[in-house]
């Protein structure tokens, strides 16, 4: 098992290379002086210069390179011209916030489309099959930032259930203490229940709204599977053995539609972490997506090559978790390694 | 066998299926009856309903189809009215069946002994703490050795022949008083058709149970069967005890059926139809095909595969130091040297994974060969990498006609589009007239009408793609053809015409064939000789007529007693 791992991980150096190299170029080729920007409006050709000088700009592109790559050595990933802060630190700080919000997210709408899209193909031609397309044709084709602005002016404008969509956690409360950065976990293991409440309370209209645009994917991806694996030989056997249609589905049927479901979930968790940004500035979340677009504004390249290769990190890991699970479910997976 | 009682009795089933297209009656006023310890074989060709019936009779019809007419009575009970929660309790307890293609109808991700407790823990055959000893015993009981360890086994781990005996395990696991077998052998190699056919008689004898048995194959119906029943486009056409069929089958159908069985002693013009004139072309050249030159030469031919799960780099650079790299390959073909004459056509026999496909693909130059020399007509095109073979004006002179015909054809492409794909690719013929006028042209050599070239392969039968697949080898005039198990996925009536279609076009066209095929009856009428391939060696190779006459090795002589016979 371990040496797989390893294995698996071996085969991403050469991506994380990739990344590495792809995204200095990008953000050297992009628009905009970083060094004007830095020095502000009324600088003077001699200070922006000066500054240049400071930063490294001047130099040529590959002993910028090198530097770059020697400071990644070092766990550093440059600093933040607009916060500034490390970007590690900021990114260490808006991570979670992003991890948090699309992970709930994500269980909401698994919770939802997976039952759902079993629904739908066990029952196929039926109203739920009817119901199931409709709900997941809405949920995809309204674009978050409105389905978000909707939440928000009923929930908290009209009904006032829920708090002001302000960030992680409203101003009465105090953060709990840092243990994995997701509020909702720290302010359990703090035992802070009136922390957890508000954070919960703040967290759910957001995730909702991104779990209402993931569900049309995972409901449908369900349901395909599910009316493929339906038609296999093996559940007619299963059938033609008198087995009960609870055990055909669930562990005849499901297990084997659950591979591609989980291809589709890594695919959509790893889409949202980096495009939530719509939802993160309806919401005023710290989220990290926020953070790179103000870079990118900003010409501010360390942040973006950090939030860049934050992301391929990410997404090589997550890709990992996923073929891990493939073993799990698959023993056909496990043999190949 | 009359007086025992009767268990399964089928009156006027018709079953109807709604398409697209409207009704369509599968199976119309059907009768089957089947008596206590009773073996009933229903034949037919595909499309025959055969299948239908049996799932009627389980009432596990897809959606679209419906018992329209008729009564199904199951030992007194209607099984057409039935509640669904008493048919489950009949499924798997009183009626199993047991399916074609065992590999796919076990499920993939669950180990064999949980799924045989799953149904013996549905049907209240074993609790939670003694099914784990139960299972093991239906293991047990089915011959597979070492069952304790094959409990953990996964499907993908067992060879078709395992799995299939898993498949009976699960049937008879509940001891059911009727077992349904639809096509339990097809896709099976000769010897283990025969070892598992044997092993569901006596396992059914022994219980006194009553077997339906589904097949195409007169020959394995006609050796297990009391009584046969045959089925025509969704109808029976006759029922008779199966001494009495043979002897003296009444409809023409079955005659037709019966004509079309390669066996022994019959000549390939014999197994065409009655009505149908014998073909003109002659068969004088073959006896001349012994003295010429050899068109081909394989000599110590050897193809060698990594082991799983040991490939790549990364796996090399990973492994421990003390592992031995030996154990990393698996000679697929193993030193194989022969040669194909000008004219000739030659058989390589053997079951699966012997190497015979590995050996055809690689003397297609589809596949790159680890070791050996493989010469054509004096070249030694075994040096040339696959990749840029197909680029080569020798690539024209060797062509193949595939397995399955239906996969073998683009979906998306027309009939004379298939067949024009590599005569505008490899040959000199330009112009959209001209290629069409050389599709019309072979179209008619292979006997497919002109009017079905623009259909696509959906619109078209197993036979009529067949002749597509055929006309497409040969669309480039090669000089040599192989053909892999050609005729394996069609009816036996369909497969009798294309076998003589082939044979015509050799000695129309003078070309070889190569001809792999698991089947001996098949090889004995199209092959001048015989090579027999086991785990990538040669064991015997000779003159077809002797070879099957007088085998010299006992792996052949085995696979020759394997073959069922219908008593002719």
């Amino acid at each position: 098992m371990l040496r797989q791992i390893g294995k698996r991980f071996a085969t991403a150096i050469p991506s994380v290379i990739g990344v590495i190299i792809v995204t200095f170029l990008l953000t050297r080729v992009l628009p905009g002086d970083t060094a004007a920007y830095f020095a502000g409006p009324a600088a003077t050709p001699q200070a922006i210069e000066e500054i240049r000088k400071t930063l490294g700009l001047d130099r040529p592109l590959p002993e910028q390179f090198v530097r770059y790559v020697k400071d990644l050595g070092r766990g550093d990933f440059g600093k933040s011209l607009t916060t500034g802060q490390p970007v590690i630190t900021d990114i260490a700080q808006r991570l979670p916030a992003s991890a948090e919000l699309t992970l709930l997210g994500l269980i909401i709408s698994i919770l939802i489309a997976v039952p759902l899209g079993i629904l739908a193909a066990v029952k196929q031609g039926s109203l739920i099959d009817h119901a199931c397309r409709v709900v997941a044709t809405a949920g995809v084709s309204l674009p978050v930032f409105f389905t978000g602005l909707i939440l928000v002016y009923v929930f908290y404008f009209i009904l006032g259930w829920s708090p002001a969509p302000l960030g992680r956690l409203d101003i009465y409360y105090s953060t709990p203490p840092h243990v994995t950065g997701f509020y909702l976990i720290d302010s359990l293991i703090a035992g802070d229940p009136g922390t957890f409440r508000a954070a919960l309370s703040q967290l759910i209209l957001p995730a909702v709204t991104l779990a209402i645009f993931s569900l049309a994917p995972i409901t449908r991806m369900t349901r395909a599977s599910m009316l493929a694996v339906l038609s296999s030989d093996f559940v007619r056997t299963a059938r033609a053995s008198g087995l009960s249609p609870r055990r055909v589905i669930v562990t005849y049927a499901f297990r084997n539609a659950m591979l591609p479901v989980v291809t589709t979930l890594g695919m959509v968790f790893s889409f949202l972490l980096g495009a939530n940004v719509l939802v993160e500035k309806v919401f005023a979340w710290p989220g990290i997506g926020s953070y790179a677009i103000e870079a990118l504004i900003a010409s501010d390249f360390a942040p973006i090559q950090g939030f860049v290769l934050t992301m391929a990190i990410l997404y090589v890991l997550l890709n990992l978790m996923i073929d891990m699970l493939y073993g799990v479910i698959d023993p056909r997976v496990r043999l190949e390694g | 066998m009359t007086s025992a009682p009767i268990l399964l009795d089928v009156q006027n089933l018709t079953v109807e299926f709604m398409t697209r297209r409207g009704v369509v009656r599968a199976v119309q006023q059907v009768n089957v009856s089947v008596a206590k310890g009773e073996t009933v074989g229903i034949v037919g060709e595909s499309g025959s309903g055969k299948s239908v019936t049996s799932y009627a009779v389980m009432r596990i019809l897809d959606r679209a189809g419906r018992i329209a007419e008729g009564a199904i009575t199951f030992s007194g009970i209607d099984v057409r009215d039935a509640p669904e929660s008493e048919m489950r309790d009949l499924r798997g307890r009183e009626i199993s069946m047991i399916f074609q293609n065992p590999r796919a109808a076990l499920n993939p991700i669950r180990k064999v002994g949980h799924q045989i407790e799953d149904v013996l823990i549905e049907h209240v055959q074993a609790s939670p703490s003694d099914a784990r000893e139960k299972a093991i015993e239906a293991l047990r009981r089915v011959r597979i050795a070492r069952p304790e360890e094959r409990y953990h086994a996964y499907p993908f781990e067992l060879s078709g022949g395992m799995c299939q005996r898993v498949v009976i395990a699960l049937a008879l696991a509940c001891q059911p008083q009727l077992l349904i077998a639809d096509e339990p052998t097809t896709g099976l190699d000769v010897t283990t058709q025969k070892a598992v056919m044997d092993l569901v008689v006596e396992l059914t004898r022994e219980r006194g149970m009553s077997t339906i048995l589904i097949t195409h194959d007169l020959g394995l119906a006609a050796a297990y069967c009391d009584k046969v029943v045959v089925m025509e486009k969704g109808k029976v056409v006759e029922a008779a005890p199966s001494r009495d069929i043979f002897k003296s089958p009444q409809h023409a159908y079955t005659r037709k059926l019966m004509r079309s069985t390669p066996r022994i002693g019959v000549d390939l013009r014999d197994l065409l139809p009655e009505d149908m004139p014998p073909p003109a072309a002659q068969v004088a050249s073959i006896d001349a095909a012994t003295d010429k030159a050899p068109l081909l030469v394989v000599s110590n031919l050897v193809k060698e595969y990594p082991r799983q799960g040991v490939s790549g780099m990364m796996a090399q650079f990973f492994r421990r130091k003390n592992e031995l790299p030996q154990s990393d390959v698996f000679r697929a073909v193993d030193g194989i040297s022969f040669e194909i004459r000008k004219g000739e056509s030659v058989g390589l026999v053997g079951e699966s994974g012997c190497g015979k496909s590995t050996t055809s693909m690689m003397v297609m130059r589809l596949l790159d060969p680890t070791g050996g020399m493989i010469t054509f007509d004096g070249d030694d095109i075994g040096a040339i990498p696959a990749k840029e073979f197909a680029k080569l004006p020798k690539r024209k002179r060797i062509q193949m006609v595939f397995q399955d015909p239906t996969d073998s054809l683009n979906p998306r492409f027309t009939a004379v589009r298939a067949i024009a794909d590599p005569i505008m690719r490899l040959s000199d013929i330009r112009g959209r007239a001209a290629v069409r006028a050389r599709c019309e042209e072979l179209a008619g050599q292979v006997g497919l009408p002109e009017d079905l070239l623009d259909r696509f392969s959906h619109q078209l039968s197993g036979g009529q793609k067949a002749r597509v697949g055929i006309a497409r080898a040969v669309a480039l005039n090669p000089e040599l053809v192989i053909l892999d198990e050609p005729t394996a996925a069609l009816d036996v009536s369909v497969q009798a015409v294309v076998l003589n279609l082939l044979q015509d076009l050799k000695a129309s066209l003078g070309m070889s064939y190569l001809f792999v095929s698991h089947d001996l009856n098949v090889v004995r009428l199209l092959c001048d000789r015989v090579i027999v391939m086991r785990a990538g060696k040669i064991v015997e190779e000779g003159l077809t007529e002797e070879v099957m006459s007088d085998p010299k090795t006992g792996y052949t002589r085995e696979l020759l007693a394997a073959i069922p016979h219908p008593p002719l």
